[in-house]
């Protein structure tokens, strides 16, 4: 019998290749509960599962995504493998100093974003379809090289020393590489869902300054040391509130640069209609869809980081909400988007004033970002610059 | 943009509105209306920057100082010190929930029947006015191709429901109908939410506070003379208080901070702080704070015994303890003061302290205020000597005080327990400043071969003794005469008194005296020659008064020693008078006792505000993700078989529906048998 049709539409891999992975990712989680079942408390076992559910359902119909997460398993085990007990090895073992330790992971992550903007503009600007799958290509490298830095750094950190060892969102140098990491992801999603490749460039940009900021994090303040957890990050919340948190940053950030396409093409219709931006970007009206869609999806992430950290609030600080500056910044954050999808669904904005306000919205989402943490103090002063 | 929706549209403006009548309509109306809604979002993101620009709720003091009188005033009224229980910040918030009752109230019904209602009265001709249809023919009776539909329909998730017409069968069908649910789950949500906050808010704190009911203590008192007006009873009201509790002891209360004062907030239990501990990391970073607590209330049959830790609390009947900080809860310190200053006798004393406590100190003539603010077990900074910051050293314990004179002047000292060793030698370390803005300045006092300061007072006690020191400077000058020939008495007296003065000099303000008197009474021809032969006249006299308090002459290795230590007793001495204290503690034991900072919380509104966050978060969901699409198919009687209309709409993402909707037909088709 036929099929049924999916409400998003995503159209289905056949069911051989859905049911291996949905199998693949189920017995790695068996696997890892059984490997560690002494170890795990049941908030543990809960992330294990809710991680192999979201892994499955989002590699079911994507083979991209299914490539990149048998890529980043196998070499990160690789890399694990590599180590051993011994962290010396990360600066003398070949294959770990040049490829696989997480300092060179992320090297490699950030020379693959910037090829990758450079390949999609210039795949843009030449009309080389060949060149755009080159860039998306090097996004995919990319994201996997972040990936397994995150990974590899997360082993690295129990190598110093096992109360030192913590998941690698715990401040501003590694969720730096997580933002960049989801947007590059967030975006290749959505270069599949509508079938243009346009858009990398702009989307890109975001990614090359946030790694620029971490280049020069790094070897101003030598971020990139792994530091102890202070007791209060010592939270399994932090695995589920960081990352839900940096869903809802990436895809804003990819609405505002959508938004700068969608000016651009919208100003060289009317300045120059024949000239090359006004006719290689995407239509008017799939940009403003899809920088709805981008809102739409940050928005609802965003609700349940901010209701997460809630919770934890309510765990670590004894409220679950204390009108911190982090904590009063996310809530301007969505009060902000929640009025521009009101604006559009129901006063029906379109075009150009929406774009801006996305574009706008960035900067907002900066300042929760990065600014609180630069310029204001409080309870969340762990990520300080 | 076609209708998708057969609601009228949710746009207010855009569809004509129907004459109000009553005023009541207009503001509900106008309460309702979307501009409202969405200035009142955008006015409450714009409010909150505010409380996060302006560090709020601290001294006002610290306010006044920032901004002058004027606007220290104007921002006090403005409430800006405290913003989110400012009266303007909530009557933003109120309106907005205001706003979105009556947004619900108003959609909710139509909402509701729309996600039921399968909508039988549609007609053909409005079926082909969609912008989403097809038609075709199909060889199989009506009957037939309906039942293919209507199973099909439902194979695909739908609801479906066929009713005669006239001209044929309608089937109406419609899947995601819980899109409409995702509406009212997320606004009545921002209602919830905004409920239980209220529950838990110091609203109503405030309030009694207005009608004169409580009144904010300020001052520092016992726990026990805080006035009635002051206290809270046991109670359903919300608070998040803090108490310390020293290992050891108990409380029944917590305090509220309130502006500029605190109130007192009575606990239904008692609690006691059996031991506090800090683990840490290898670089000295704390790694964990946990507190053993016993919970005693009547109603428990033993008490409760538990370890609470960041991240960890205690959830009781309600109320949550939480570690929150910590402090010293009055560590006892044996201390013994050795004399650097004449008029503070010659011989050390010891005496017991505690931390927090002040007392009155007297030595000979002169007194100080004592007042022990801190104490740490270690210290784990930098060690100097590597210059390698990452070198970590335990410097081990130390202890801050302050000595406040009569005229209320006070300068901050930090003692080490420890002897610190430099250049090979070890010596005790005493840090001090005169105010919190500077750098603590180092005296470094040498110890002597026992590992005591008893070498160093006995040298001290010699350079105080005028006796001593007049027999000396005799010596010196018959010695230093014995080769000139024409000795008057007057050049005897004058160099002996010279040599006693110098001495005395050094002894109020080190080598910087010594060198102020040359440069201010020297002729300046004589400066140059007779300014170091002045020195060294006095190195001199030091050295010999040092010497002279040994009976046998040592051996060399002996007096190499002993000359070092001569040059470091000097030198400390010659910082006595930046030093400022007469007196230097020595802390020779200690019995360490923390105190746990908790933090007890009551919020009655927490499960009601969870309950909001996870409607909000399940609305939201249904919102975005599930669409709510309904397909029409009209089925009429043809000559050889039927015809098929079919219709779709869906009420967002029409891009998606565009394809859904060919995904869709195809289907149809095919099961129905186009032809
Ligand atoms: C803090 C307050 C509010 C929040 C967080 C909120 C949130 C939302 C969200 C997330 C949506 C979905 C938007 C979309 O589908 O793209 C929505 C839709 C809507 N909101 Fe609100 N809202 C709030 C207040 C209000 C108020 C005060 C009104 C009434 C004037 C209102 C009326 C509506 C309407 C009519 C829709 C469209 C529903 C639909 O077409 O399915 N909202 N709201």
């Amino acid at each position: 019998m036929s099929n049924r049709i999916n409400a998003l539409n995503i159209e289905s891999d056949t069911a051989l290749a859905q049911w291996s992975w949905r199998g693949l990712m189920a017995i790695a989680a068996v696997v890892l509960l059984q490997l560690y079942s002494s170890v795990f408390d049941s908030y543990e076992i809960g992330i294990v599962v809710l991680t192999a559910v979201s892994l499955a359902l989002l590699g079911q119909n994507w083979s991209g995504f299914r490539r990149h997460v048998i890529a980043v398993t196998v070499l990160s085990f690789i890399a694990l493998w590599l180590y051993g007990q011994d962290l010396s090895l990360g600066e003398t073992d070949f294959f770990l100093s040049y490829i696989l330790a997480s300092q060179s992971a992320f090297m490699w992550m950030s020379a693959l974003f910037v090829m990758a903007t450079v390949a999609y503009f210039s795949g843009l600007l030449m009309r080389s379809s060949f060149t755009e799958k080159v860039a998306s290509g090097l996004t995919w490298s990319a994201a996997t090289m972040g990936m397994i830095g995150l990974m590899v750094r997360w082993r690295e950190s129990y190598l110093i020393s096992h109360d030192v060892g913590h998941i690698p969102v715990s401040n501003l140098y590694e969720v730096f590489i997580l933002f960049a990491i989801i947007t590059a992801l967030l975006y290749l999603f959505y270069e599949r869902r509508y079938q243009t490749r346009s858009l990398g460039g702009f989307v890109l940009l975001v990614i090359t300054a946030a790694v620029a900021f971490q280049l020069w994090y790094t070897f101003e303040k030598q971020a990139h040391e792994i530091q102890p957890l202070v007791p209060a990050l010592q939270s399994y919340w932090m695995k589920i509130h960081v990352p839900a948190n940096f869903v809802g940053y990436g895809a804003f950030a990819m609405a505002a640069m959508i938004g700068v396409a969608y000016l651009l093409k919208s100003w060289c219709q009317t300045a120059r209609p024949q000239g090359l931006l006004a006719n290689v970007l995407p239509e008017l009206s799939m940009m403003d869809d899809l920088m709805y869609k981008s809102i739409a999806l940050g928005f609802a992430f965003f609700t349940v980081a901010t209701v997460l950290g809630a919770l934890w609030a309510a765990e670590a600080w004894g409220g679950y909400w204390s009108w911190d500056p982090k904590e009063t910044w996310a809530l301007i954050v969505w009060l902000n988007y929640a009025a521009w999808l009101h604006m559009r669904m129901t006063k029906g904005w379109h075009g150009r004033p929406m774009a801006w306000w996305a574009v706008i919205g960035l900067f907002v989402t900066l300042f929760a970002f990065l600014g609180v943490n630069m310029f204001l103090s409080g309870l969340h002063s762990y990520g300080t610059l | 943009m076609p209708i998708l929706n057969g609601l009228p549209s949710m746009s207010d403006d855009s569809r004509p509105q129907l004459p109000r009548h009553t005023l009541g309509q207009r503001i509900f109306h106008f309460l309702g209306s979307m501009d409202l809604a969405i200035t009142l979002l955008l006015a409450l993101a714009i409010a909150s920057v505010i409380g996060t620009v302006l560090q709020q709720n601290q001294p006002y003091t610290d306010y006044l100082i920032k901004f002058g009188p004027f606007w220290f005033d104007v921002f006090e009224s403005a409430g800006l010190y405290d913003v989110y229980s400012a009266l303007w910040f909530l009557a933003i918030l109120t309106l907005l929930v205001i706003s979105t009752s009556t947004c619900v109230i108003r959609h909710t019904p139509s909402m509701i029947k729309d996600m039921w209602n399968l909508r039988t009265h549609v007609q053909e001709k409005s079926l082909r006015a969609m912008s989403h249809s097809h038609e075709w023919d199909v060889s199989s009776s009506v009957d037939d191709s309906v039942n293919k539909l209507a199973t099909e329909l439902s194979q695909q998730g739908f609801r479906v429901k066929q009713t005669a017409k006239e001209e044929g069968i309608l089937i109406s069908s419609m899947r995601g109908g819980m899109n409409r649910l995702g509406y009212i789950f997320t606004h009545v949500a921002i209602i919830v939410i905004c409920l239980g906050g209220l529950l838990d808010s110091n609203l109503p704190l405030k309030f009694a506070e207005w009608q004169g009911r409580i009144k904010i203590e300020t001052r520092d008192l016992a726990t026990k003379d805080i006035p009635a007006i002051s206290r809270l009873p046991v109670g359903s009201n919300a608070f998040r208080g803090s108490i310390h509790i020293p290992e050891g002891r108990s409380a029944e209360v917590a305090f509220l901070a309130m502006r500029d004062g605190y109130l007192v907030q009575e606990l239904p239990f008692k609690l006691e702080v059996r031991d506090f501990r800090i683990e840490h990391y290898a670089t000295g970073q704390p790694k964990s704070f946990e507190t053993d607590l016993v919970l005693f209330d009547d109603e428990l049959e033993q008490p409760l015994e538990v370890t609470i830790s960041v991240n960890h609390p205690l959830f009781y009947k309600g109320y949550a303890i939480y570690q929150a900080s910590f402090s010293d809860g009055g560590t006892g310190l044996s201390l013994e003061a050795w004399p650097l200053d004449s008029g503070a006798g010659n011989k050390p004393f010891s005496f017991e302290t505690k931390v927090f406590e002040n007392r009155q100190m007297h030595w000979g003539e002169e007194s100080a205020r004592l007042e022990v603010l801190s104490f740490r077990p270690f210290n784990i900074n930098p060690d100097p000597k590597e210059g390698d910051p990452d070198n970590l050293r335990n410097f081990g314990p130390s202890f801050g005080f302050k000595l406040r004179s009569k005229t209320g002047e006070a300068r901050e000292y930090l003692n080490y327990m420890l002897p610190v060793p430099r250049n090979g030698r070890d010596f005790y370390l005493s840090g001090v400043r005169s105010s919190q803005a500077e750098e603590f300045g180092y005296l470094y006092l040498p110890l002597d071969s026992e590992g005591g300061l008893t070498a160093f007072n006995q040298f001290l006690k010699r350079l105080y003794d005028l006796e001593i020191v007049e027999s000396v400077a005799h010596q010196m000058m018959l010695e230093t005469l014995a080769s000139v020939e024409h000795k008057d008495d007057d050049l005897e007296q004058s160099l002996e008194n010279s040599l006693i003065s110098l001495v005395a000099m050094f002894m109020s303000g080190g080598f910087a005296e010594v060198a102020t008197f040359i440069d201010t009474t020297l002729p300046e021809a004589e400066r140059e020659t007779l300014g170091p032969a002045y020195l060294s006249m006095l190195r001199e006299m030091l050295a010999r008064l040092y010497f002279s308090g040994f009976e046998q002459p040592e051996s060399d290795a002996d007096t190499e020693q002993q000359l070092t230590f001569l040059q470091d007793a000097v030198d400390a001495i010659g910082s006595f008078s930046r030093y400022g204290s007469p007196v230097y503690f020595s802390l020779t034991d200690f019995d360490h006792v923390e105190a746990s900072g908790l933090q007890v919380t009551h919020a009655p509104g927490k499960s009601t505000v969870y309950l909001g966050c996870a409607l909000l978060i399940i609305g939201v969901f249904l919102l975005f993700y599930l669409p709510q699409r309904r397909f029409w198919a009209i089925v009429k009687k043809k000559a050889n078989g039927s015809n098929i209309v079919l219709a779709g709409m869906s009420n967002r993402n029409p891009r998606e529906f565009d394809l859904f909707f060919e995904q869709i037909s195809k289907q149809l088709k095919q099961v129905s048998g186009n032809s």
